[in-house]
């Protein structure tokens, strides 16, 4: 496995990766610390949640990489698994889940809906994808991801994380105190995302009233 | 007496601690493997399974069944000089079979007359839109788009599959799903000789 | 097949002269009742007809006749064809109609929903919110004027997918870049949040009285959920609590409203299959076969025999292993973590891989179609249902019963909790297990058969005292039931076809109106639509059990312990994406 190679002195790390990666030994026992206890919440949306909870069940047992303790709060969770359509209504409330995670944090967007929208991205009460307001980590496709492509996504997770640096991770960065706060949005004729306000007064200028 | 109903639950679940290692010490006492076998994993997903269910993915993996649908794939024959014949004539069946319509195809245009060429300029789908239902494999006339059996493909941005990403040789199709293949290998060839035989036959006066 | 809506045997229009008339457009049936007399007639249905089961309620948008309508579908509780009436209003805002609620308490959420998605006013409803969308959202979606922000067609398939197909995002085709609609010179600065002050409002009629001789206590308002383990998903629900007694409570729902209808409508026929299977996502073999047998109706045509086998056995599996689920569930709930769902979910993966094998997906199958089915089943996979069939579920079945029936403090936490009456269940439309454990023999696949169901010997599972306890127990007696028939269909299915059709994605269907349903494993799916003889439903409206039966959760919760409350929601065995569509 990946992270089995990271510990040779030799190990390549991919050119594009290059300037952004640097592996210390810190980083090393970090990340692993990191990987191998990915509590994530206990938080299911739709159809993705079924195989959630499969890949928690007794034939994939998502506790052989340390992921099986699902935390109900999200004061102890690590990782948000976006396990579903993310509806505008639904929306806020995953945004203040989001901003109550301590950090370090990952979300994974499970399933099409999630990543983009999904099958149900045309419906007038839905998000294509959580992307637009959280920061997503991992995107796994498929509607729903079998529980073996939600745990192969989730190796893809800890790829990941092997790769981090306590010098380049977001939350440790302090020019971007608040980075990683999303600011709440808000429910009024359709949903209001309060970092765009300029933008949307700007464009409701324009648009010409349709016969309602 | 009370807690006699809370005892006799538990006899189950003694019992079923009891079948993990019953089952397999048996595996091993006749000297086959439980795990990281096909015989185990298909002993495990039968009706005698007992004792550990799990499947330890990634080290082992289920059987994929053969019509696992995951995300579709274009197929392409591999001709005996090494050039690429795309099967797919953009004739947009798919395209319109989609249900959430998330397959764009660009027709390709002859340079010369302008007429449209069967053959697809540019094929998209936005696999972060597909619904995995099999819509555009089961209604393709051509057999041209199929539906894959890799789901391993977590990526770490939104993914929108182009042309070059979804083309798959007949040689994996083959491979992924033999029974299908053959039956549509058989029906291909007997279209052919129909059509042959047609040409041969002399033409009523 | 004989449809309910043909054989109608009460001539409303022949009781109530002048003031009922037959609906007589083509394709249609069913009775057409001036806004003024619906009570009247609605009572006269309830008390003297015997019609006592109000199923579905649903608006249609006939734009071009300036008309909308409300259809009702009425049900008697011993069986056999219903009666179908609608009335009609001017589509001029406001439009009203009288509320139905004091006669069926069933219709107010469904009632809710008409007013919510077509905006036509119930006159005396004790509660008339949104309920799907939020307070203060934009217009009424499902009226045909109102355009979605994603909105391309009026149907698919859209003409920009081919043969210039360039891929474009959604996105950068609308005014603000994003899934959004605003109205002309909209300021977000100036825009005032709904604080959800009618909800609280509506929560205030609970509060108790002060009462000579009793302490008066606070009542606290708690919100359970949209985020909450045990609400079985996105349900969310406002209670009022005095002490850890509910005193009063309502459902907030709409967090996975998914628009599953405006969707379906912008859909070709076939293209809606794969949509139903994400409304119940445990059962799509149901949603699939509720779907198909409506359009069946609507085109009329028959299917082939193998393929009611394989309908029926995929079914009734998709049963069994949504009861097993359900039984994990409750337990989970109750405090008991894992063990005995772990149990379940084995069962469920064996079921799961026989659908993989024959469709190609563990959950979302998209199986059936119409005259038959997609693929056959080979005799291999048969023998592997057999061997689940005949060995592996009975002798599971057993173990579970052996496992929990008798644990003491199962039976105390279950036992004489949240009664439902017989009569209570019938007036709340409830449907399916919770229903028969009212000790209703209510069961779709005898009281109104469909497909090939007359042909097994099977009992309809009942029990008598609508507890919660009966309401487990009766998740056993139907699996045991549909093992029963499983065994039958697996020994009796012939050879042939399995599909009476030839392949078609473009079918079109003759103008006129069905209503399907099917006993699917929560209760009555139905399936409404409304054909205009085009290749895309012109109204398509899904009945689904878990959203009629949680109208029930008021009455059911009203004085008992909140703790109690995480049992019942699992108990009512809701699944939010049929909930909510």
């Amino acid at each position: 496995m990946e992270n089995e190679k990271l510990s040779l002195p030799n190990y390549n790390i991919p050119e594009d990766m290059q300037d952004v990666v640097a592996i210390t030994t810190l980083d090393r026992l970090y990340n692993w610390g990191r990987r191998s206890s990915v509590w994530p919440l206990m938080f299911g949306l739709a159809c993705c949640a079924i195989e959630m909870i499969a890949a928690q069940t007794a034939r994939y047992d998502m506790a052989r990489f340390g992921m099986e303790v699902m935390r109900p709060t999200p004061r102890q969770a690590d990782m948000m698994l976006v396990s579903g359509t993310v509806t505008k209504k639904m929306l806020p409330v995953i945004v203040r889940l989001y901003n109550q995670m301590p950090e370090p944090k990952y979300v994974v967007a499970m399933g099409a809906c999630a990543s983009g929208g999904g099958p149900f991205k045309e419906g007038y009460n839905v998000v294509a994808g959580i992307d637009k307001f959280l920061p997503v980590d991992i995107y796994i496709p498929g509607c729903p991801p079998t529980p073996q492509a939600l745990i192969a996504g989730m190796i893809k997770l800890q790829e990941k994380i092997d790769k981090e640096s306590l010098k380049k991770v977001r939350w440790y960065n302090k020019e971007k105190k608040d980075g990683n706060y999303v600011p709440m949005p808000i429910l009024g004729p359709d949903l209001i995302d309060v970092r765009r306000n300029a933008e949307y007064k700007q464009a409701a200028a324009k648009t010409t009233e349709e016969s309602a | 007496m009370y807690g006699l109903g809370i005892l006799k639950g538990l006899s189950v679940t003694w019992k079923r601690y009891w079948d993990t290692y019953i089952d397999d010490i048996s595996w091993a006492m006749s000297g086959k493997k439980r795990y990281q076998s096909e015989e185990g994993i298909k002993h495990r997903s039968s009706k005698n399974t007992k004792g550990i269910f799990t499947i330890q993915y990634p080290e082992e993996q289920l059987i994929t069944p053969e019509e696992f649908r995951f995300v579709p794939f274009l197929v392409y024959d591999e001709l005996a000089d090494g050039t690429k014949n795309i099967r797919c004539t953009s004739c947009g069946i798919c395209a319109k079979v989609c249900p959430p319509q998330c397959i764009w195809i660009v027709r390709s245009n002859d340079p010369v007359t302008g007429k449209p060429v069967p053959v697809p300029a540019n094929y998209y789908i936005d696999i972060d839109i597909c619904m995995n239902c099999g819509f555009c494999a089961e209604y393709c006339p051509f057999d041209a788009i199929k539906m894959d059996h890799d789901f391993n493909i977590a990526s770490t941005e939104r993914s929108v599959y182009n042309l070059e990403k979804l083309l798959k040789p007949a040689s994996y199709y083959a491979e992924i799903r033999p029974q299908n293949y053959a039956i549509e290998e058989e029906a291909r060839k007997a279209k052919e000789a129909a059509k042959a035989a047609k040409a041969a036959a002399p033409k009523p006066a | 097949m004989a449809t309910a809506i043909e054989t109608q045997t009460v001539d409303l229009a022949a009781r109530f002269p002048g003031i009922v008339s037959a609906d007589s457009r083509p394709g249609y049936a069913g009775f057409m009742i001036p806004k003024e007399n619906l009570v009247e007639v609605a009572t006269a249905l309830r008390d003297e007809l015997g019609y006592d089961l109000l199923t579905s309620l649903t608006g249609v948008d006939y734009i071009a006749e300036n008309k909308m309508e409300v259809v009702y579908h009425a049900y008697k509780t011993t069986g056999g064809a219903g009666i179908v009436f609608k009335v009609q209003v001017e589509r001029v805002d406001p439009m009203e109609i009288p509320s139905l609620t004091h006669l069926w308490h069933g219709v107010e959420f469904q009632e809710r929903e008409v007013w919510d998605l077509f905006g036509i006013k119930f006159a005396n409803h004790p509660d008339l919110r949104r309920i799907l969308m939020w307070e203060g959202f934009d217009g009424h979606p499902l009226r045909k004027d109102w355009r979605e922000p994603f909105f391309e067609e009026e149907v698919k398939p859209y003409k920009s997918r081919w043969p210039e197909g360039k891929h474009t995002f959604a996105e950068d085709k609308n005014i603000f870049h994003d899934n959004l609609k605003f109205p002309k010179d909209f300021d977000p600065e100036k825009y005032v949040v709904d604080k959800e002050e009618d909800l609280y409002a509506s929560l205030e009629r609970y509060t108790l009285k002060d009462e000579a001789g009793k302490m008066k206590t606070d009542h606290i308002v708690v919100n359970l959920g949209p985020h909450h383990p045990s609400t079985h998903g996105v349900l969310r629900v406002a209670v009022t609590l005095d002490g850890e007694t509910v005193i009063g409570l309502k459902p907030v729902m709409g967090y996975l409203h998914r628009n599953h209808e405006k969707i379906g409508e912008r859909n070709t026929y076939l293209q809606i299959i794969p949509y139903t299977d994400r409304l119940d996502y445990f059962n799509s073999m149901s949603n699939n076969f509720g779907y198909v047998t409506t359009v069946e109706k609507l085109l009329k045509i028959q299917v082939a025999e193998r393929a009611e086998y394989i309908r029926v056995i995929m079914a009734e599996l998709s049963r069994i292993q949504n009861h097993l689920i359900f039984v994990g569930m409750l337990i989970n709930d109750l405090g008991s973590m894992y063990t005995p769902s772990l149990y379940a979910f084995e069962e469920r993966e064996l079921i799961l891989d026989i659908f993989e094998a024959v469709s190609g997906s563990r959950m979302m199958c998209n199986y059936y179609r119409f005259g038959g089915v997609v693929r056959d089943v080979s005799d291999d996979i048969l023998q592997k249902i057999k061997d689940l069939v005949f060995d592996r579920l009975p002798a599971k079945t057993d173990e579970m019963e052996r496992f929990l029936n008798e644990n003491e403090i199962l039976v105390g936490r279950l036992k004489g909790t949240h009664v439902l009456s017989a009569e209570e269940a019938i007036n709340y439309s409830v449907t399916g297990p919770v229903l028969r454990a009212a000790g209703v023999p209510y069961d779709l696949r005898r009281a109104d058969p469909y497909s090939i169901y007359d042909r097994f010997d099977f009992d309809v599972a009942v029990r008598q005292n609508g507890d919660m306890m009966d309401n487990y127990l009766i998740r056993f007696d139907e699996i045991r039931q549909s093992i029963r028939i499983l065994e039958q269909a697996v020994k009796g299915i012939p050879q042939g076809p399995i599909n009476s059709q030839k392949p078609n994605y473009q079918i079109k269907a003759p103008a006129g109106e069905a209503y399907g349903r099917i006993e699917s494993p929560k209760g009555e799916l139905g399936f409404y639509m409304v054909s205009n003889g085009k290749g895309n439903p012109y109204r398509y409206h899904v009945r689904a059990p878990s959203f009629v039966n949680l109208t029930a959760i008021e009455k059911m919760c009203t004085g008992t312990k909140i703790q109690d409350f995480v049992a019942l929601v699992a108990m009512l065995d809701i699944v939010m994406g049929e909930l909510d569509r």
